[in-house]
Protein backbone atom coordinates (compact mmCIF):
# COMPACT_ATOMS: atom_id res chain seq x y z
CA UNK A 1 0.00 0.00 0.00
CA UNK A 2 1.02 3.27 -0.96
CA UNK A 3 1.68 6.16 2.16
CA UNK A 4 -1.25 8.04 0.88
CA UNK A 5 -3.62 4.56 1.15
CA UNK A 6 -2.10 3.61 4.87
CA UNK A 7 -3.04 7.13 6.49
CA UNK A 8 -6.30 7.34 4.31
CA UNK A 9 -7.44 4.54 5.64
CA UNK A 10 -6.69 5.18 9.21
CA UNK A 11 -7.85 8.15 9.58
CA UNK A 12 -11.49 6.85 7.91
CA UNK A 13 -11.30 3.77 10.68
CA UNK A 14 -10.83 6.41 13.49
CA UNK A 15 -13.58 8.81 12.42
CA UNK A 16 -15.95 6.05 11.18
CA UNK A 17 -15.64 4.67 15.04
CA UNK A 18 -15.97 8.15 16.81
CA UNK A 19 -19.20 8.66 14.58
CA UNK A 20 -20.78 5.62 15.48
CA UNK A 21 -20.05 5.73 19.33
CA UNK A 22 -21.89 9.36 19.22
CA UNK A 23 -24.58 7.34 17.43
CA UNK A 24 -25.11 4.93 19.87
CA UNK A 25 -24.69 6.61 22.81
CA UNK A 26 -28.51 8.07 22.90
CA UNK A 27 -29.79 4.80 21.90
CA UNK A 28 -32.46 3.20 24.32
CA UNK A 29 -33.27 7.42 25.74
CA UNK A 30 -35.87 9.14 25.03
CA UNK A 31 -34.66 12.43 23.64
CA UNK A 32 -36.61 14.97 25.07
CA UNK A 33 -35.61 18.71 25.39
CA UNK A 34 -33.91 18.34 28.96
CA UNK A 35 -32.43 14.64 28.00
CA UNK A 36 -31.27 16.09 24.47
CA UNK A 37 -29.67 19.44 25.56
CA UNK A 38 -28.26 18.80 29.00
CA UNK A 39 -28.23 15.09 29.06
CA UNK A 40 -30.76 15.16 32.35
CA UNK A 41 -29.18 16.57 34.51
CA UNK A 42 -27.27 13.25 35.58
CA UNK A 43 -23.87 13.82 34.49
CA UNK A 44 -21.00 12.60 36.66
CA UNK A 45 -17.44 14.12 37.56
CA UNK A 46 -16.16 11.41 33.96
CA UNK A 47 -18.97 12.89 31.96
CA UNK A 48 -18.44 16.14 32.88
CA UNK A 49 -14.91 16.34 32.54
CA UNK A 50 -14.87 14.53 29.42
CA UNK A 51 -17.41 16.59 28.11
CA UNK A 52 -15.43 19.89 28.99
CA UNK A 53 -12.17 18.52 28.60
CA UNK A 54 -14.01 17.96 25.03
CA UNK A 55 -14.25 21.38 25.18
CA UNK A 56 -11.21 22.53 25.61
CA UNK A 57 -9.22 20.45 22.70
CA UNK A 58 -10.27 22.07 19.71
CA UNK A 59 -8.27 22.43 16.53
CA UNK A 60 -7.54 25.86 17.83
CA UNK A 61 -5.49 23.88 20.47
CA UNK A 62 -4.23 21.48 18.05
CA UNK A 63 -3.58 24.05 15.02
CA UNK A 64 -3.96 27.26 16.39
CA UNK A 65 -1.55 27.09 19.77
CA UNK A 66 1.54 25.59 17.98
CA UNK A 67 0.73 27.84 14.43
CA UNK A 68 1.27 30.67 16.84
CA UNK A 69 4.16 29.60 18.83
CA UNK A 70 5.53 29.10 15.01
CA UNK A 71 4.66 32.44 13.68
CA UNK A 72 4.69 34.64 16.79
CA UNK A 73 6.85 33.05 19.76
CA UNK A 74 6.42 34.24 23.11
CA UNK A 75 2.96 35.85 23.11
CA UNK A 76 1.14 32.32 22.10
CA UNK A 77 2.48 31.70 25.81
CA UNK A 78 -1.08 33.55 27.03
CA UNK A 79 -3.07 30.33 25.87
CA UNK A 80 -1.57 28.28 29.34
CA UNK A 81 -2.23 30.77 31.31
CA UNK A 82 -5.42 31.48 30.07
CA UNK A 83 -6.78 28.21 30.33
CA UNK A 84 -5.62 27.23 33.41
CA UNK A 85 -7.10 30.65 35.00
CA UNK A 86 -10.19 29.71 33.27
CA UNK A 87 -11.00 26.91 35.72
CA UNK A 88 -10.02 29.29 38.51
CA UNK A 89 -12.90 31.55 37.54
CA UNK A 90 -15.57 28.61 37.15
CA UNK A 91 -14.54 27.04 40.26
CA UNK A 92 -16.41 30.33 42.40
CA UNK A 93 -19.64 31.21 40.06
CA UNK A 94 -20.31 27.76 38.16
CA UNK A 95 -21.31 25.67 41.30
CA UNK A 96 -23.43 28.40 42.03
CA UNK A 97 -24.94 28.91 37.99
CA UNK A 98 -25.71 25.62 39.10
CA UNK A 99 -28.28 25.51 41.81
CA UNK A 100 -29.66 27.89 40.19
CA UNK A 101 -29.96 26.46 36.82
CA UNK A 102 -31.80 23.27 38.30
CA UNK A 103 -34.17 25.28 40.47
CA UNK A 104 -35.27 27.44 37.26
CA UNK A 105 -35.00 24.49 34.89
CA UNK A 106 -32.49 26.21 32.82
CA UNK A 107 -30.82 24.97 29.51
CA UNK A 108 -29.28 27.61 28.01
CA UNK A 109 -27.35 31.08 28.52
CA UNK A 110 -30.43 32.90 27.27
CA UNK A 111 -32.52 30.94 29.95
CA UNK A 112 -30.34 32.53 32.64
CA UNK A 113 -30.59 36.04 31.50
CA UNK A 114 -34.35 35.44 31.04
CA UNK A 115 -35.26 34.43 34.62
CA UNK A 116 -32.55 36.50 35.89
CA UNK A 117 -33.86 39.76 34.50
CA UNK A 118 -37.19 38.69 33.20
CA UNK A 119 -36.88 40.61 30.02
CA UNK A 120 -37.22 38.65 26.92
CA UNK A 121 -35.00 41.46 24.17
CA UNK A 122 -32.28 41.14 26.62
CA UNK A 123 -32.76 37.06 26.39
CA UNK A 124 -33.36 37.36 22.88
CA UNK A 125 -30.11 40.15 22.27
CA UNK A 126 -28.02 37.57 24.23
CA UNK A 127 -29.07 34.24 22.26
CA UNK A 128 -28.39 36.58 19.10
CA UNK A 129 -24.99 37.47 19.86
CA UNK A 130 -24.03 34.00 21.13
CA UNK A 131 -25.00 32.51 18.07
CA UNK A 132 -22.72 35.32 15.78
CA UNK A 133 -19.82 34.69 17.87
CA UNK A 134 -20.52 31.11 17.69
CA UNK A 135 -20.20 31.49 13.57
CA UNK A 136 -16.36 32.14 13.41
CA UNK A 137 -15.54 29.62 16.11
CA UNK A 138 -17.74 26.88 14.03
CA UNK A 139 -16.26 27.70 10.81
CA UNK A 140 -12.98 27.20 12.74
CA UNK A 141 -13.49 23.89 13.44
CA UNK A 142 -14.71 23.03 9.87
CA UNK A 143 -11.90 24.73 8.31
CA UNK A 144 -9.51 23.21 11.06
CA UNK A 145 -11.04 19.29 9.33
CA UNK A 146 -10.39 20.42 6.33
CA UNK A 147 -6.94 21.31 6.73
CA UNK A 148 -5.94 18.37 9.19
CA UNK A 149 -7.05 15.58 6.74
CA UNK A 150 -5.95 17.15 3.31
CA UNK A 151 -2.01 17.28 4.87
CA UNK A 152 -2.66 14.01 6.65
CA UNK A 153 -4.33 12.44 3.43
CA UNK A 154 -0.75 13.30 1.29
CA UNK A 155 -3.95 15.29 -0.42
CA UNK A 156 -5.45 11.95 -0.86
CA UNK A 157 -8.93 13.69 0.59
CA UNK A 158 -9.43 17.10 -0.82
CA UNK A 159 -10.18 19.96 2.13
CA UNK A 160 -14.14 20.24 0.55
CA UNK A 161 -14.75 16.43 0.60
CA UNK A 162 -13.33 16.39 4.22
CA UNK A 163 -15.37 19.14 5.75
CA UNK A 164 -18.74 17.46 4.11
CA UNK A 165 -18.27 14.12 5.43
CA UNK A 166 -17.04 15.68 8.80
CA UNK A 167 -20.58 17.61 8.80
CA UNK A 168 -22.43 14.64 7.45
CA UNK A 169 -21.44 12.78 10.49
CA UNK A 170 -21.83 15.12 13.16
CA UNK A 171 -25.16 16.47 12.02
CA UNK A 172 -26.18 12.76 12.11
CA UNK A 173 -24.88 12.14 15.65
CA UNK A 174 -25.83 14.95 17.32
CA UNK A 175 -29.41 14.58 15.64
CA UNK A 176 -29.83 11.06 17.06
CA UNK A 177 -28.09 11.87 20.35
CA UNK A 178 -27.69 15.28 21.44
CA UNK A 179 -25.38 15.96 24.08
CA UNK A 180 -24.60 12.23 25.71
CA UNK A 181 -23.58 11.74 21.72
CA UNK A 182 -20.41 14.89 22.19
CA UNK A 183 -19.44 13.47 25.37
CA UNK A 184 -19.41 9.72 24.39
CA UNK A 185 -17.37 10.94 20.77
CA UNK A 186 -14.92 12.92 23.22
CA UNK A 187 -13.70 10.00 24.72
CA UNK A 188 -12.26 8.21 21.77
CA UNK A 189 -11.12 11.52 20.75
CA UNK A 190 -9.48 12.57 23.81
CA UNK A 191 -7.46 9.53 24.52
CA UNK A 192 -6.06 9.94 20.67
CA UNK A 193 -5.31 13.69 21.16
CA UNK A 194 -3.08 13.28 24.41
CA UNK A 195 -1.12 10.08 23.06
CA UNK A 196 -0.78 11.65 20.12
CA UNK A 197 0.22 15.11 21.48
CA UNK A 198 2.85 13.33 23.43
CA UNK A 199 3.98 11.60 20.51
CA UNK A 200 4.69 14.69 18.57
CA UNK A 201 6.06 16.85 21.60
CA UNK A 202 8.69 14.35 22.31
CA UNK A 203 9.22 13.06 19.04
CA UNK A 204 9.95 15.59 17.21
CA UNK A 205 12.45 17.64 19.20
CA UNK A 206 13.98 14.12 19.77
CA UNK A 207 14.24 13.04 15.84
CA UNK A 208 15.56 16.92 14.87
CA UNK A 209 17.33 17.88 17.81
CA UNK A 210 18.19 14.68 20.04
CA UNK A 211 15.62 16.16 22.90
CA UNK A 212 13.47 19.05 23.91
CA UNK A 213 16.77 20.61 25.96
CA UNK A 214 18.81 21.02 22.92
CA UNK A 215 15.75 21.93 20.80
CA UNK A 216 15.13 24.78 22.76
CA UNK A 217 19.32 25.67 23.26
CA UNK A 218 19.07 25.79 19.75
CA UNK A 219 16.33 28.34 19.77
CA UNK A 220 17.84 30.58 22.33
CA UNK A 221 20.94 30.41 20.52
CA UNK A 222 19.61 31.46 17.12
CA UNK A 223 16.23 33.53 17.48
CA UNK A 224 16.32 34.54 21.45
CA UNK A 225 13.98 36.98 20.59
CA UNK A 226 11.38 34.30 19.63
CA UNK A 227 11.12 32.62 22.86
CA UNK A 228 9.81 35.91 25.06
CA UNK A 229 7.11 38.36 24.69
CA UNK A 230 6.53 40.29 22.45
CA UNK A 231 7.94 37.52 20.02
CA UNK A 232 8.15 37.91 16.04
CA UNK A 233 5.23 40.93 16.54
CA UNK A 234 5.61 44.04 17.63
CA UNK A 235 2.15 45.25 19.15
CA UNK A 236 1.89 42.30 21.61
CA UNK A 237 3.90 42.60 24.95
CA UNK A 238 3.39 42.38 28.51
CA UNK A 239 -0.20 44.64 28.81
CA UNK A 240 -1.47 42.68 25.97
CA UNK A 241 -0.62 39.05 27.43
CA UNK A 242 -2.37 41.01 30.68
CA UNK A 243 -5.83 41.56 29.44
CA UNK A 244 -5.87 38.99 26.66
CA UNK A 245 -5.76 36.43 29.71
CA UNK A 246 -8.42 38.57 31.63
CA UNK A 247 -10.58 38.89 28.80
CA UNK A 248 -10.19 35.12 27.93
CA UNK A 249 -10.49 33.63 31.33
CA UNK A 250 -13.20 35.34 32.37
CA UNK A 251 -15.20 34.78 28.82
CA UNK A 252 -14.05 31.31 28.75
CA UNK A 253 -17.52 30.06 30.03
CA UNK A 254 -19.68 32.45 28.44
CA UNK A 255 -19.42 30.35 25.44
CA UNK A 256 -22.88 29.28 25.36
CA UNK A 257 -21.97 26.06 24.69
CA UNK A 258 -19.46 26.38 27.68
CA UNK A 259 -22.70 27.86 29.73
CA UNK A 260 -25.03 24.83 28.64
CA UNK A 261 -22.70 22.13 29.71
CA UNK A 262 -22.47 23.68 33.38
CA UNK A 263 -26.36 22.75 33.58
CA UNK A 264 -25.04 18.65 32.27
CA UNK A 265 -23.64 17.92 35.64
CA UNK A 266 -25.35 16.06 38.33
CA UNK A 267 -24.57 18.21 42.14
CA UNK A 268 -22.52 21.31 41.69
CA UNK A 269 -19.75 19.03 43.95
CA UNK A 270 -19.42 17.76 40.76
CA UNK A 271 -18.45 21.13 39.38
CA UNK A 272 -15.93 22.16 41.94
CA UNK A 273 -14.20 18.82 41.65
CA UNK A 274 -14.03 19.14 38.02
CA UNK A 275 -12.53 22.50 38.94
CA UNK A 276 -9.87 21.18 40.46
CA UNK A 277 -8.11 18.96 37.85
CA UNK A 278 -9.28 20.76 34.83
CA UNK A 279 -5.62 22.68 35.16
CA UNK A 280 -3.86 19.66 34.79
CA UNK A 281 -5.65 18.37 31.61
CA UNK A 282 -3.80 21.88 30.44
CA UNK A 283 -0.67 20.19 30.55
CA UNK A 284 -0.81 18.02 27.58
CA UNK A 285 -0.88 21.04 25.16
CA UNK A 286 2.42 22.03 26.46
CA UNK A 287 3.86 19.24 24.26
CA UNK A 288 1.87 20.96 21.42
CA UNK A 289 3.67 23.99 22.04
CA UNK A 290 7.27 21.91 22.24
CA UNK A 291 6.09 20.87 18.07
CA UNK A 292 5.26 24.65 17.33
CA UNK A 293 8.48 25.88 18.43
CA UNK A 294 10.47 22.94 16.68
CA UNK A 295 8.99 23.70 13.88
CA UNK A 296 10.67 27.30 13.76
CA UNK A 297 13.83 25.59 13.23
CA UNK A 298 12.78 22.77 10.80
CA UNK A 299 10.43 24.24 8.38
CA UNK A 300 11.08 27.90 8.69
CA UNK A 301 8.59 30.77 6.53
CA UNK A 302 5.88 29.03 6.31
CA UNK A 303 3.08 31.40 4.79
CA UNK A 304 0.80 29.99 7.21
CA UNK A 305 1.61 29.00 10.69
CA UNK A 306 -1.45 26.58 11.46
CA UNK A 307 -0.15 24.22 9.24
CA UNK A 308 4.10 24.36 10.85
CA UNK A 309 3.06 21.62 13.22
CA UNK A 310 1.20 19.06 10.41
CA UNK A 311 3.99 19.69 8.21
CA UNK A 312 6.88 19.21 10.60
CA UNK A 313 4.82 15.93 11.48
CA UNK A 314 4.09 14.94 7.79
CA UNK A 315 8.00 15.29 7.66
CA UNK A 316 8.89 12.99 10.57
CA UNK A 317 6.48 10.21 11.47
CA UNK A 318 5.71 7.30 9.22
CA UNK A 319 2.35 7.35 7.43
CA UNK A 320 0.03 4.87 9.80
CA UNK A 321 0.98 7.57 12.62
CA UNK A 322 -0.02 10.35 10.43
CA UNK A 323 -2.98 9.06 9.81
CA UNK A 324 -3.62 8.52 13.62
CA UNK A 325 -2.91 12.46 14.06
CA UNK A 326 -5.40 13.02 11.11
CA UNK A 327 -8.02 11.03 12.38
CA UNK A 328 -7.18 12.31 15.87
CA UNK A 329 -7.58 15.98 14.65
CA UNK A 330 -10.61 15.36 12.60
CA UNK A 331 -12.60 14.19 15.52
CA UNK A 332 -11.10 17.27 17.63
CA UNK A 333 -12.84 19.32 15.11
CA UNK A 334 -15.79 17.82 14.71
CA UNK A 335 -16.88 17.40 18.62
CA UNK A 336 -16.45 21.10 18.96
CA UNK A 337 -18.19 21.99 16.26
CA UNK A 338 -21.15 18.98 16.99
CA UNK A 339 -21.54 20.99 20.67
CA UNK A 340 -21.85 24.26 18.69
CA UNK A 341 -23.90 23.16 16.73
CA UNK A 342 -26.21 21.65 19.27
CA UNK A 343 -26.44 25.16 21.50
CA UNK A 344 -27.03 27.30 18.94
CA UNK A 345 -30.21 25.13 17.57
CA UNK A 346 -31.40 24.98 21.25
CA UNK A 347 -30.95 28.47 21.74
CA UNK A 348 -32.35 29.65 18.26
CA UNK A 349 -35.68 27.46 18.98
CA UNK A 350 -35.55 28.20 23.05
CA UNK A 351 -34.54 31.62 23.57
CA UNK A 352 -35.56 33.35 20.23
CA UNK A 353 -38.16 31.64 17.81
CA UNK A 354 -40.56 30.37 20.69
CA UNK A 355 -40.96 33.92 22.47
CA UNK A 356 -40.83 35.56 19.45
CA UNK A 357 -42.94 33.91 16.92
CA UNK A 358 -44.57 31.09 19.00
CA UNK A 359 -45.41 31.58 22.64
CA UNK A 360 -47.31 28.34 22.61
CA UNK A 361 -45.23 25.89 21.41
CA UNK A 362 -44.73 23.61 23.74
CA UNK A 363 -41.40 21.82 25.24
CA UNK A 364 -41.24 18.59 22.38
CA UNK A 365 -42.05 20.95 19.40
CA UNK A 366 -39.03 22.79 20.91
CA UNK A 367 -37.03 19.83 21.08
CA UNK A 368 -38.10 19.04 17.52
CA UNK A 369 -37.54 22.78 15.61
CA UNK A 370 -33.98 22.29 17.67
CA UNK A 371 -33.37 18.65 16.19
CA UNK A 372 -34.03 20.21 12.58
CA UNK A 373 -32.21 23.20 12.91
CA UNK A 374 -28.91 20.93 13.53
CA UNK A 375 -29.11 20.00 10.05
CA UNK A 376 -29.96 23.86 8.66
CA UNK A 377 -26.37 25.03 11.04
CA UNK A 378 -24.55 22.17 9.59
CA UNK A 379 -25.11 23.35 5.79
CA UNK A 380 -24.73 27.08 6.39
CA UNK A 381 -21.60 26.76 8.50
CA UNK A 382 -19.82 24.26 5.73
CA UNK A 383 -21.37 27.03 3.14
CA UNK A 384 -19.44 29.60 5.39
CA UNK A 385 -16.00 27.02 5.66
CA UNK A 386 -15.47 26.41 2.22
CA UNK A 387 -16.13 29.89 0.75
CA UNK A 388 -13.77 32.21 3.34
CA UNK A 389 -10.97 31.53 5.77
CA UNK A 390 -9.09 33.27 7.58
CA UNK A 391 -6.24 32.11 10.23
CA UNK A 392 -7.67 30.32 13.19
CA UNK A 393 -6.41 32.33 16.26
CA UNK A 394 -7.54 35.76 14.97
CA UNK A 395 -10.94 34.40 14.33
CA UNK A 396 -11.32 32.89 17.74
CA UNK A 397 -10.27 36.28 19.94
CA UNK A 398 -13.10 38.30 17.63
CA UNK A 399 -15.66 36.10 19.06
CA UNK A 400 -14.21 35.47 22.57
CA UNK A 401 -14.53 39.51 22.95
CA UNK A 402 -17.96 39.47 22.14
CA UNK A 403 -19.36 36.51 24.13
CA UNK A 404 -17.09 38.55 27.29
CA UNK A 405 -19.91 41.07 27.45
CA UNK A 406 -21.89 38.66 28.57
CA UNK A 407 -19.80 38.02 32.29
CA UNK A 408 -21.00 41.24 34.12
CA UNK A 409 -24.81 40.17 33.39
CA UNK A 410 -23.74 36.48 34.43
CA UNK A 411 -21.67 37.09 37.73
CA UNK A 412 -23.47 40.24 39.05
CA UNK A 413 -26.85 38.80 38.24
CA UNK A 414 -25.60 35.77 40.54
CA UNK A 415 -24.15 37.93 43.28
CA UNK A 416 -25.26 41.25 43.58
CA UNK A 417 -28.57 42.28 44.39
CA UNK A 418 -29.00 45.68 42.95
CA UNK A 419 -27.77 44.88 39.46
CA UNK A 420 -30.50 46.24 37.33
CA UNK A 421 -32.14 44.91 33.99
CA UNK A 422 -31.75 48.11 32.42
CA UNK A 423 -27.84 49.02 33.06
CA UNK A 424 -27.17 44.74 32.05
CA UNK A 425 -28.14 45.70 29.03
CA UNK A 426 -26.89 49.24 28.39
CA UNK A 427 -23.66 47.40 29.28
CA UNK A 428 -23.91 44.54 27.50
CA UNK A 429 -25.03 46.65 24.21
CA UNK A 430 -22.42 48.77 24.25
CA UNK A 431 -19.61 46.42 25.44
CA UNK A 432 -20.51 44.47 21.95
CA UNK A 433 -20.75 47.50 20.21
CA UNK A 434 -17.38 49.03 21.28
CA UNK A 435 -15.89 45.41 20.46
CA UNK A 436 -17.14 45.12 17.08
CA UNK A 437 -16.09 48.67 16.21
CA UNK A 438 -12.37 48.59 17.79
CA UNK A 439 -12.00 44.82 15.82
CA UNK A 440 -13.19 46.07 12.53
CA UNK A 441 -11.57 49.14 12.72
CA UNK A 442 -8.30 47.27 13.24
CA UNK A 443 -7.57 49.00 16.39
CA UNK A 444 -7.03 45.88 18.21
CA UNK A 445 -4.87 46.02 20.37
CA UNK A 446 -5.62 49.55 21.33
CA UNK A 447 -2.88 51.11 23.52
CA UNK A 448 -0.84 48.03 24.00
CA UNK A 449 -4.06 46.22 25.23
CA UNK A 450 -6.31 44.10 24.50
CA UNK A 451 -9.62 45.54 22.50
CA UNK A 452 -12.26 43.11 23.82
CA UNK A 453 -10.40 43.69 27.24
CA UNK A 454 -11.57 47.46 27.11
CA UNK A 455 -15.10 46.88 25.94
CA UNK A 456 -15.18 44.33 29.04
CA UNK A 457 -13.88 47.21 31.23
CA UNK A 458 -16.59 50.04 29.36
CA UNK A 459 -19.38 47.08 29.90
CA UNK A 460 -18.16 46.61 33.80
CA UNK A 461 -18.62 50.49 35.10
CA UNK A 462 -21.62 51.10 32.67
CA UNK A 463 -23.59 47.97 34.78
CA UNK A 464 -22.44 48.78 37.92
CA UNK A 465 -23.22 52.54 37.72
CA UNK A 466 -26.24 52.28 35.65
CA UNK A 467 -27.60 49.47 38.61
CA UNK A 468 -26.92 52.06 41.15
CA UNK A 469 -28.57 55.00 39.04
CA UNK A 470 -31.78 53.03 37.93
CA UNK A 471 -34.71 52.04 40.58
CA UNK A 472 -34.03 48.18 41.80
CA UNK A 473 -36.07 45.60 40.07
CA UNK A 474 -39.20 44.69 41.97
CA UNK A 475 -39.02 42.29 44.72
CA UNK A 476 -40.64 39.26 43.03
CA UNK A 477 -38.20 38.82 39.85
CA UNK A 478 -35.31 39.78 42.31
CA UNK A 479 -34.46 36.38 43.72
CA UNK A 480 -33.87 34.13 41.35
CA UNK A 481 -32.73 31.82 43.56
CA UNK A 482 -35.45 31.93 46.34
CA UNK A 483 -37.31 28.69 45.41
CA UNK A 484 -41.24 28.82 44.44
CA UNK A 485 -43.73 25.92 43.61
CA UNK A 486 -43.79 26.11 39.72
CA UNK A 487 -40.64 27.15 39.26
CA UNK A 488 -39.00 23.89 40.13
CA UNK A 489 -39.35 22.81 36.38
CA UNK A 490 -36.15 21.38 36.15
CA UNK A 491 -35.74 19.34 39.32
CA UNK A 492 -34.26 15.93 39.48
CA UNK A 493 -35.42 13.40 42.58
CA UNK B 1 -28.91 36.95 47.72
CA UNK B 2 -29.68 33.36 48.64
CA UNK B 3 -26.84 32.11 46.57
CA UNK B 4 -24.47 30.83 48.79
CA UNK B 5 -21.02 32.87 48.23
CA UNK B 6 -17.59 31.62 48.30
CA UNK B 7 -15.31 31.85 50.99
CA UNK B 8 -12.93 34.80 51.49
CA UNK B 9 -9.99 32.02 52.27
CA UNK B 10 -11.18 30.15 48.91
CA UNK B 11 -11.28 33.66 47.07
CA UNK B 12 -7.94 34.33 48.48
CA UNK B 13 -6.76 30.93 47.74
CA UNK B 14 -8.27 31.70 43.66
CA UNK B 15 -6.00 34.54 43.38
CA UNK B 16 -2.55 33.46 43.55
CA UNK B 17 -2.88 31.64 40.57
CA UNK B 18 -4.10 34.80 38.89
CA UNK B 19 -0.93 36.87 40.36
CA UNK B 20 1.33 34.16 39.65
CA UNK B 21 0.40 33.73 35.65
CA UNK B 22 -0.68 37.01 34.95
CA UNK B 23 -0.17 40.15 35.81
CA UNK B 24 3.08 39.26 37.30
CA UNK B 25 4.14 38.36 33.50
CA UNK B 26 7.05 41.09 33.43
CA UNK B 27 8.58 39.43 36.47
CA UNK B 28 9.36 35.83 34.68
CA UNK B 29 8.81 36.60 30.57
CA UNK B 30 12.52 35.52 29.57
CA UNK B 31 14.73 32.64 28.92
CA UNK B 32 17.28 32.47 31.75
CA UNK B 33 18.01 30.34 33.80
CA UNK B 34 16.74 27.42 31.61
CA UNK B 35 15.53 24.65 33.42
CA UNK B 36 14.88 21.22 32.66
CA UNK B 37 15.81 22.52 29.00
CA UNK B 38 13.25 24.85 28.89
CA UNK B 39 13.15 28.65 29.10
CA UNK B 40 12.11 30.08 32.03
CA UNK B 41 8.87 31.57 30.99
CA UNK B 42 7.42 28.30 29.62
CA UNK B 43 8.58 26.48 32.81
CA UNK B 44 6.94 29.09 35.56
CA UNK B 45 3.59 28.23 33.58
CA UNK B 46 4.14 24.55 33.43
CA UNK B 47 4.81 24.48 37.55
CA UNK B 48 2.00 26.84 38.03
CA UNK B 49 -0.61 24.49 35.95
CA UNK B 50 0.26 22.15 38.75
CA UNK B 51 0.27 24.86 41.54
CA UNK B 52 -2.67 26.08 40.39
CA UNK B 53 -4.84 22.83 40.76
CA UNK B 54 -3.41 22.19 44.36
CA UNK B 55 -4.64 26.20 44.81
CA UNK B 56 -7.98 25.16 44.14
CA UNK B 57 -7.95 21.51 45.81
CA UNK B 58 -7.51 23.58 48.66
CA UNK B 59 -10.40 26.02 48.40
CA UNK B 60 -12.64 22.81 47.86
CA UNK B 61 -11.55 21.40 51.01
CA UNK B 62 -12.52 25.05 52.41
CA UNK B 63 -15.62 25.30 50.73
CA UNK B 64 -17.01 21.69 51.40
CA UNK B 65 -15.72 22.05 55.14
CA UNK B 66 -18.27 24.99 55.40
CA UNK B 67 -20.43 22.95 53.73
CA UNK B 68 -20.55 20.65 55.94
CA UNK B 69 -20.51 23.11 59.07
CA UNK B 70 -23.91 25.43 58.02
CA UNK B 71 -25.51 22.39 56.65
CA UNK B 72 -26.96 22.21 52.80
CA UNK B 73 -29.71 24.09 52.27
CA UNK B 74 -31.15 21.55 49.69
Amino acid sequence: MSSATVSVVTILIIVAIGAAIGFLAGVHRKMNLEQWTVGGRGFGVVLVFLLMAGEVYTTFAFLGASGWAYSRGGPALYVLAYLTLAYVVSFFFLPQLWEVGRKHGMQTLSDFFSVRYGNKYLAGFVCVVGIVCFIPYLQLQLTGVGIIVSVASFDGIGRTPAMAIAVVLLVAFVFASGVRAVAWVSVVKDALMVFAALAIGIGIPLIHFGGIGPMFAALAHSRPAHLTMPGATTNLGHAWFISTVLLTSLGFYMWPHAFAATFTARSADTLRRNAVVMPLYTLTLVFIFFAGFAAVLIVPGLANGDLAMLTVVRRSFPPWFLGLVGGAGALTAMVPAAIFILTAATLFAKNLYRPVFAPAMTDDQVAKLARSMVIVLGLISLCLAIYSSTTLVSLLLTGYAGVTQFFPGVVLGLYWKRVTTSAVFAGVIVGVAAAVFLMLSHRDPLFGLSAGFLALCLNFLITVFGSLLTPALSKGRLDITRPTADQNIGQRS
Amino acid sequence: MDVKKPSVGALLLGSIPFAAMCFSVSLWDRIDPILFGMPFNLFWLICWIALTSSCLWAAYQLETARDKRTGRTQ
